[in-house]
């Protein structure tokens, strides 16, 4: 079985990585920013997965299983503060939250 | 009996928050009652030792509990004659305060009186514990409700004061906090036994630079307290601002805690490192003293002007503790409690007044005498106390005081003497401005209630009895003073030794009483 | 009886104590009863120690009340001590003093503080009396601010007038600027005796020092700041003449005949001191000199009738300055006593002439009051005879005559100090005489509203015998050679040794004397009965003059200048306390970073990640570069 070389699925790790933080960075409304970081984080378990094949171990599909659970929780979380949030300033614009400026 | 003090204090203090919701007048009483106890066990205490007071046994009761024994952290109390006179005052002054208060005061009555049962047992706790870390838990416990008092109950600015005040004490505070904690672990390392114990920690062995910079720490806070003269700007403000009563217990004893950790801490602590910066703090002392002088002179707010003789005051503190030698030191125990009582009574009579007329401003009374005789004469008292006449308790202090640091360092004490001068024309200023004089307002006054002549009455009779009478106080404190002086004059010895600098009271040590 | 020497104070006491708690309710008869009669108690009490102790024949008695503090090495009682001269010094301040308080009977009667003057006369009586009796320095201090607390009551007593206020308060300081020094001495003594004991240190001083040492001088220096200070000498003196602004018998009592005198006595008291500090009393008998002088011009020219006898009183105390400077003791002492009666006797009769004419003060608008006040007139005349040193019927003439003899053959006197002596002498009578003349002579200016009545006379009468025979118990050597003063003294207080050759011109310096008094009071006669015109040309020829004698020389406005406006100026100035700027800069510096970096945190959700990136870029470039 011919085993793709490490540096070509960090590299596409990387690609995700990067696409998505520049889309956090770019987008205003707030359900795109949660998509984009949940790209960011399936970018770094991607990077996990590869690096435990590299090193034949198991520990980076644990902190991969890790990571799924920990987006799961982020992203209920996230929709039920994004619900709240279009629900007192009738938009999405992430911007519109500044007021306690925090 | 020495933690009992501290519980009716604590234990008063809630009570009298709580039952406030259905009484305020119980709540007034059982303030009063709480504090009068407390009086009466400390002067049963004081008669019981009186009699038999030698100089051999300097400490009169102890009390040991441990509490986190394996910090080396206990419950201990004790007290010898300092700390007895200092209690007696506490608890004098205590009872004034809560009758000072008993018109005054009209809002959250029950808090008021939560917050000033607990400042005394702060107070008395930082009088009694033998134990560092317990000494710094008291020393936050006395801050914390005196934050309130100022920050609730006070006048105008009473925001800012109390923020300047707390963050005043609280940063000199950490710095202590620090050198304890520096010195319970060189002490640890040095004996294998963790101890915060102050008899344990009177044998640690200090190298010069550690001892002095453990010293500066200890020195920071109380020198803040007392206060010497670059770090006195909180006390004006918090002064002026704070109610009465508050203004009474600042005065007469959060500034004495830092004259007590001063003769209790820093000179037996660390006596090598305190000689060696004597003449520097004996300056502070004099610069403290004519500092304040010149600026209580221009005051035109009347508590305000107290609050800048407190600071000349404070300064012949800094001057005795620092002379090194008994008559100086006595000197400063006598200071103590006469400028807690003198001053106390003076921010008393500006409170009385502003009762009265609603105003602080000097420059808006005058001519009141004819009005108010009889506060006039209390006035006139206390005032003189202040600049120091013979007959009244202050002048022992501060004749006491000046005598001693003549034998230390005499250009100083020319200095501190010139201060009598400036203190005779900021003194005069009060009476001129305020009672002399025609009277331009046309206000109506009442002399004294019956209330307010109890309050008064006593303190003119204590501050002339210490006049001509202070033997008594004398002879109590003697044991602790001879003990100090006995740390310093080790450390004299010691120091002759070691370096060539020869300090100024050499010539003072060979004559004197080894205890 | 001599053990009751401690009620001779305790009386007095009591009365200013029961006058202080309960005065405002008692009757004005009452009170002055209590006020008058605790002090002629203590009169009466002094007559009968005074004579136990002249019976007994013990040089000195001591009685110690209680153990007042002891601490260290520095113990003090409250210890009375009795010798000679305590004894005349209490015997002329319960006698005077009964006297003026009698007289202050009828004086306040209308006053609304009645019981309130007498608390602080009696108060003022018991103080002086610790003074003089107290057998230690410290005690000794206790008594002398003791009087200078009184003073500054009584000047201010007519406290509704702002002016009587700082009148009083001006007292007060400049009279503890000595006392400062003074304070400074007694460390001094007692790092060096051990002990603040008046007679130890007396009799400990001889063996420590030698006659010159710098100790014993500064020592003697210091102490002389004090006395300096209590007597309105140069240069403290310019306290005295704004201290007229109490009622008349405070300005007997207090600033003629007890209080101002106290630095006289307190030199007297250390004299073995300045015997061992020759530079110190030779400064005592320079600043005695001149200030009789200066005093004396000053009192040329003045129109208050009150700030004429402050003057006068300024320069008499010069005169017993002088005498201490020529070591003439006794004379000093002497000197004191006689003008004690003829002095208060002077300030009672010009206080019964200023309450006949409705509180009038300047002597310009009196005039005629000859035939109006005889009493007062007559015994004003004495009193100022005896002020004037009139030759051989006045006690003055006894008393000052010996001073200038010493001054000029004692062996410590020269010449100049002599010529100072005579011109003040001169001067004296003229400004006396002139006060007299223009007072109840000529045409009358205001009406007598009040006759006074026998409470004020009989105390001006019995004044004036003592202004007059007080002089025959110590007569020269060349009238009838009787001296029963001093030598009543003569144990305590050494006698002055004369330069050698002196003795005959004794009667020829007499004369000389004598003449001048006489010359003076023609002089005055001349210049304000005879010609008026004269004095008048004279005042407007040497308007400058005039006008700066007037102000005291000026030194008010000098010291106004050296001492007074730089300290407010500078107490003004800083008024909000300087150092406190720098806690707000403090403050200000915190703020001002709190306002940059709070823009950072802005709300907007993407600005932060911006910040994470940047952060996390950051780091690990660095991470990456800078660790080798």
């Amino acid at each position: 079985m011919k085993t793709l070389p490490i540096e070509s699925g960090l590299l596409l790790a990387g690609v995700l990585f990067t696409l998505g933080l520049i889309s956090v960075l770019v987008r205003r409304n707030i359900i795109f920013m949660l998509i984009s970081v949940e790209i960011m984080l399936n970018a770094a378990g991607l990077a996990f997965i590869v690096a435990g094949s590299r090193w034949a171990q198991a520990d980076g599909q644990v902190m991969f299983i890790f990571i799924l659970t920990m987006a799961a929780a982020e992203v209920s979380v996230g929709l039920a503060l994004i619900l709240q949030i279009y629900h007192h300033l009738k938009t999405l614009d992430s911007d519109a939250a500044d007021r306690m400026n925090g | 009996m020495l933690p009992l003090l501290i519980i009716i204090l604590l234990t008063g203090g809630i009570a009298a928050g709580i039952i406030a919701y259905w009484n305020q007048a119980a709540c007034r009483w059982l303030s009063l009652i709480t504090v009068v106890v407390d009086f009466a066990i400390i002067l049963f205490i004081w008669i019981e030792e009186g009699l038999s007071m030698t100089l051999t046994d300097s400490w009169l009761r102890d009390s040991h509990i441990p509490w986190i024994p394996s910090f080396g952290i206990s419950f201990h109390l004790a007290l010898d004659g300092l700390s007895l006179l200092m209690l007696v005052l506490t608890f004098f002054l205590g009872i004034l305060a809560v009758l000072i208060s008993w018109k005054e005061i009209q809002y959250r009555v029950g808090f008021f009186h939560f917050n000033l049962l607990w400042v005394l047992a702060g107070i008395t706790g930082v009088f009694l514990t033998m134990d560092l870390f317990l000494f710094y838990f008291f020393w936050e416990v006395m801050l914390i409700p005196m934050y309130f008092l100022i920050g609730i109950w006070g006048h105008e600015n009473r925001q800012y004061a109390a923020y300047k005040f707390f963050i005043f004490t609280q940063a000199s505070g950490l710095l202590m906090l620090l050198a304890i904690l520096g010195l319970y672990f060189i002490h640890g390392e040095q004996t294998g036994i963790y101890s915060f114990d102050y008899f344990a920690l009177l044998n640690t062995t200090l190298s010069p630079d550690t001892a002095r910079w453990l010293m500066l720490g200890f020195l920071a806070a109380f020198i803040v307290k007392l206060p010497v003269v670059p770090l006195h700007t909180w006390l004006p403000d918090a002064h002026t601002e704070a109610p009465t009563a508050g203004s009474l217990l600042l005065a007469g004893l959060l500034l004495k805690t830092g004259a007590y950790g001063l003769i209790r801490f820093v000179i037996p602590l660390f006596p090598s490192a305190a000689q060696s910066i004597a003449p520097w703090a004996m300056l502070l002392g004099v610069v403290g003293i004519l500092y304040g002088a010149i600026q209580a002179y221009s005051q035109t707010d009347f508590k305000r002007l107290v609050a800048y003789t407190s600071v000349s005051h404070m300064g012949f503190i800094m001057l005795g503790v620092f002379s090194f030698n008994e008559l100086a030191t006595q000197g400063v125990v006598m200071q103590m409690i006469t400028h807690g009582i003198s001053t106390g009574a003076l921010f008393i009579l500006a409170g009385i007044l502003y009762e009265r007329i609603h105003t602080r401003d000097i420059t808006q009374m005058g001519g009141l005498w004819s009005k108010v005789p009889f506060m006039g004469v209390a006035a006139m008292v206390f005032v003189m106390a202040s600049l120091g006449l013979p007959g009244l308790g202050n002048f022992v202090a501060e004749f006491l005081i000046l005598v001693g640091s003549w034998q230390a360092n005499q250009p100083l004490t020319i200095l501190a003497t010139a201060g009598l001068v400036v203190a005779t024309a900021y003194s005069l200023r009060i009476m001129q401005k305020v009672y002399l004089g025609s009277s331009m307002q046309g206000y109506i006054l009442t002399d004294l209630s019956l209330r307010e002549k109890l309050i008064l009455v006593p303190m003119c009779i204590v501050i002339i009895w210490l006049g001509l009478f202070p033997q008594q106080v004398i002879n109590t404190a003697r044991s602790t003073v001879a003990n100090t002086m006995h740390a310093g004059n080790h450390a004299t010895i010691h120091q002759k030794q070691d370096q060539e600098e020869v300090p100024n009271t050499s010539a003072f040590n060979t004559e004197r009483r080894e205890p | 009886m001599l053990n009751s020497l401690w009620l001779i104070p305790t009386f007095p006491f009591l009365g200013a104590l029961i006058l202080v708690l309960v005065g405002s309710r008692l009757s004005r008869q009452v009170a002055a009863r209590i006020g008058a009669g605790s002090v002629g108690l203590a009169a009466l009490l002094t007559m009968a120690v005074g004579y136990d102790f002249l019976n007994s024949g013990v040089g000195a008695y001591q009685y110690t009340a209680w153990n007042w503090f002891d601490v260290a090495g520095l113990s003090t009682s409250f210890a009375f001590y009795l010798d000679p001269l305590s004894l005349i010094f209490i015997f002329v301040i319960t006698f005077v003093g009964f006297l003026i308080h009698i007289y202050s009977v009828e004086f306040m009667k209308e006053d609304e503080g009645f019981a309130r003057f007498f608390a602080y006369l009696n108060l003022f009586v018991c103080s002086m009396l610790i003074l003089v009796l107290a057998d230690n320095l410290v005690l000794l201090y206790l008594g002398w601010e003791g009087v200078g607390l009184c003073s500054y009551l009584l000047i201010g007593f007519w406290y509704s007038e702002a002016k009587n206020g700082y009148a009083a308060r001006k007292a007060f300081i400049i009279t503890r600027v000595g006392d400062t020094a003074m304070a400074i001495g007694l460390f001094m003594l007692f790092s060096i005796f051990h002990t603040l004991n008046i007679q130890d240190i007396l009799t400990q001083a001889p063996q420590v020092w030698v006659a010159g040492t710098s100790m014993a001088v500064v020592i003697a220096f210091l102490l002389l700041g004090g006395a300096v200070g209590k007597s309105a000498q140069l240069p403290l003196q310019t306290w005295l003449p704004d201290a007229m602004a109490g009622p008349s018998p405070v300005s007997a009592l207090i600033h003629a005949a007890t209080m101002v005198t106290a630095g006289v006595y307190l030199i007297t008291r250390m004299h073995t001191i300045y015997e061992l500090a020759p530079l110190a009393q030779l400064w005592v008998g320079i600043i005695g000199a001149v200030t009789l002088l200066l005093a004396g011009c000053s009192a040329l020219t003045q129109f208050d009738l009150k700030r004429v006898l402050a003057y006068s009183t300024i320069s008499q105390i010069g005169y017993m300055f002088l005498a201490m400077g020529v070591g003439a003791w006794s004379s000093a002492v002497f000197h004191f006593m006689i003008h004690a009666f003829f002095k208060a006797l002077l300030f009672l009769g010009a206080g019964a002439v200023i309450m006949a004419l409705h509180h009038e003060h300047d002597m310009f608008r009196m005039g005629g009051l000859k035939n109006k006040l005889p009493v007062i007139y007559w015994t004003f005349l004495i009193g100022a005879a005896s002020l004037a040193a009139l030759p051989f019927v006045t006690a003055g003439f006894y008393s000052k005559d010996q001073i200038l003899w010493l001054a000029w053959a004692g062996e410590k006197g020269n010449v100049w100090f002599f010529l100072a002596a005579l011109t003040g002498a001169f001067i004296t009578a003229i400004y006396t005489f002139r006060m007299v003349f223009i007072t109840f002579f000529g045409k009358a200016k205001t009406q007598v509203s009040h006759v006074p009545g026998k409470r004020i006379t009989i105390p001006l009468v019995v004044l004036s015998i003592l202004s007059v025979f007080g002089g025959f118990i110590e007569l020269p050597h060349t009238l009838g050679h009787f001296t029963l003063f001093s030598d009543f003294l003569s144990l305590l207080l050494p006698s002055v040794s004369l330069r050698e050759g002196v003795e005959s011109s004794e009667w020829i310096l007499q004369g000389i004397a004598g003449l001048l008094a006489l010359t003076g009071v023609y002089m005055a006669y001349v210049f304000y009965i005879r010609s008026p015109r004269i004095s008048d040309e004279i005042k407007s020829s040497t308007y400058v003059l005039h006008q700066f004698w007037l102000q005291g020389w000026n030194v008010d406005a000098l010291y106004n200048f050296l001492f007074v406006r730089p300290f407010v100026y500078i107490s003004t100035l800083n008024k909000n306390d300087v150092i406190d700027k720098f806690y707000t800069m403090l403050v200000r510096a915190t703020e001002f970073f709190n306002g940059v970096f709070v823009k950072t945190q802005s709300g907007i959700l993407r600005w932060y990640v911006m910040g994470i990136v940047v952060g996390a870029i950051l780091i690990i470039t660095i991470s990456l570069f800078v660790q080798p």
